[in-house]
């Protein structure tokens, strides 16, 4: 599987492994820009496209914009769904810049957070929107 | 949570994938795998190889032939519930693609691979069989047929399709009267307890329940009720007819029964407005 390519094979062990059964979306990576569970991905499903983790987002030392709004906005309480909450925000925004905050909760569908802490996950996830960051 | 051993081969065309499932006896055709793969992990299904069609070039277009829309097998559930063509010509399918999982899951599954896998709980099964669609399957030596919804879910995980053949196109009409569209979980992302799909066509009314049987089904009675002239309420007191709901830890039958009723006055209701 995708994720334990990742976390095995190439140390790259921010992205979680939940439920392990596409539940959860603690494994949500990006495959060519657009967010996926790679729980549930043959790694030789990935060959020769782009994957994107929870990694790769900062940028020359400068957090993505939705990592910094998880951070002001105490996005996160235990903080184990959290790489697969910004991966599975960043793909839902570039289809949607401009959500309300009901079209963020539902956008969270396919990710859960164990600590319930959704009200600030939305909140850090509608302030990068906003482009506050 | 590891798939059993299997060998593994990317196909570039159908015909290499009908060869590939002619030579390997057990093999399964792996698209977006979202049916497959967790099935894999909890070692319910064993295939001996895995026939990965997900790169086959042109398999996955959504375009109009005549008085249909013809969507590729390979269209991923985000690509038909985005698709301008399925929103304004055929906005039940659209509607229900978006629907099915979460965003993720609809980023890689496919809207073949849902089918094929004959899911009786599955939201697209029951949507295609109330718009009666028509899929098209390639066999040996190159050679094309059709079957229709009605024919096409055989049993629980299984369809009329044979062992080497592959499910290239799903056929559905173009154009479409008043639609319905309801499932009913308890929570975001749950399988549907029960769905409800209805289509107004051709002066009558087809409708399909999702995850009141061992496949799909058509629900005849309330079909046959309203062309007699009943009335939507007394039409849908008969949804549970000829029904084998399943009895889970989420449900019991009787009480998929009843809900069954329920959602079907309410899809009349939307689908006759």
């Amino acid at each position: 599987m995708l994720v334990y390519y990742l976390r095995e094979h190439l140390g790259l062990t921010g992205t979680n492994i939940g439920c392990d059964t596409s539940s959860c979306g603690a494994c949500t990576v990006h495959l060519d820009g657009e967010s996926v569970k790679s729980c549930t991905m043959l790694a030789v499903q990935a060959d020769g496209r782009a994957v994107t983790t929870i990694e790769g987002m900062a940028r020359d030392g400068e957090l993505h914009p939705l990592q910094a709004a998880f951070h002001r906005n105490h996005g996160l309480q235990c903080g184990y769904c959290t790489p697969g909450m910004i991966m599975a925000a960043a793909s839902y925004l570039i289809e949607n810049p401009d959500p309300t905050e009901e079209e963020v909760r539902g956008s969270l569908e396919g990710n859960l957070c164990r600590c319930t802490g959704y009200h600030n996950i939305v909140a850090s996830i509608l302030d990068a929107a906003r482009g506050s960051a | 949570m590891i798939p059993a051993p299997f060998d593994y081969v990317r196909v570039a065309s159908v015909d290499e994938a009908v060869a590939a499932l002619s030579a390997n006896d057990d093999a399964k055709l792996l698209a977006g795998g979202h049916s497959l793969l967790p099935a894999m992990r909890l070692r319910v299904a064993r295939p001996s190889t895995l026939i990965d069609i997900g790169r086959i070039d042109g398999l996955s277009a959504i375009r109009e032939d005549r008085d249909e829309a013809v969507i590729g097998a390979l269209a991923r559930h985000h690509d038909v519930a985005n698709d301008p063509l399925l929103q304004s010509h055929c906005p039940i399918v659209a509607f229900a693609a978006a629907q099915i999982g979460d965003p993720q899951v609809r980023h890689v599954g496919t809207i073949g691979g849902s089918v094929a896998h004959g899911d009786p709980a599955g939201d697209m099964p029951a949507v295609l069989l109330a718009l009666g669609a028509t899929f098209v399957a390639t066999g040996a030596n190159g050679l094309t047929r059709r079957i229709e919804a009605d024919a096409f879910f055989t049993g629980l995980f299984e369809t009329a399709l044979a062992p080497t053949e592959v499910l290239t196109e799903i056929r559905v009409p173009k154009s479409i009267g008043g639609w319905s569209f309801l499932k009913f979980n308890r929570r975001a992302q749950d399988w549907a307890l029960v769905g409800v799909s209805a289509v107004r066509a051709d002066g009558g009314v087809r409708v399909a329940l999702t995850n009141m049987g061992l496949t799909p089904l058509r629900s005849l009675a309330v079909e046959e009720a309203l062309a007699a002239g009943e009335d939507l309420a007394a039409a849908a007191a008969r949804a549970d007819e000829n029904t084998a709901p399943p009895d889970d830890a989420f449900a019991s039958p009787d009480y998929r029964r009843a809900l069954v009723k329920v959602l079907t006055k309410r899809a009349l209701e939307e689908a006759m407005a």
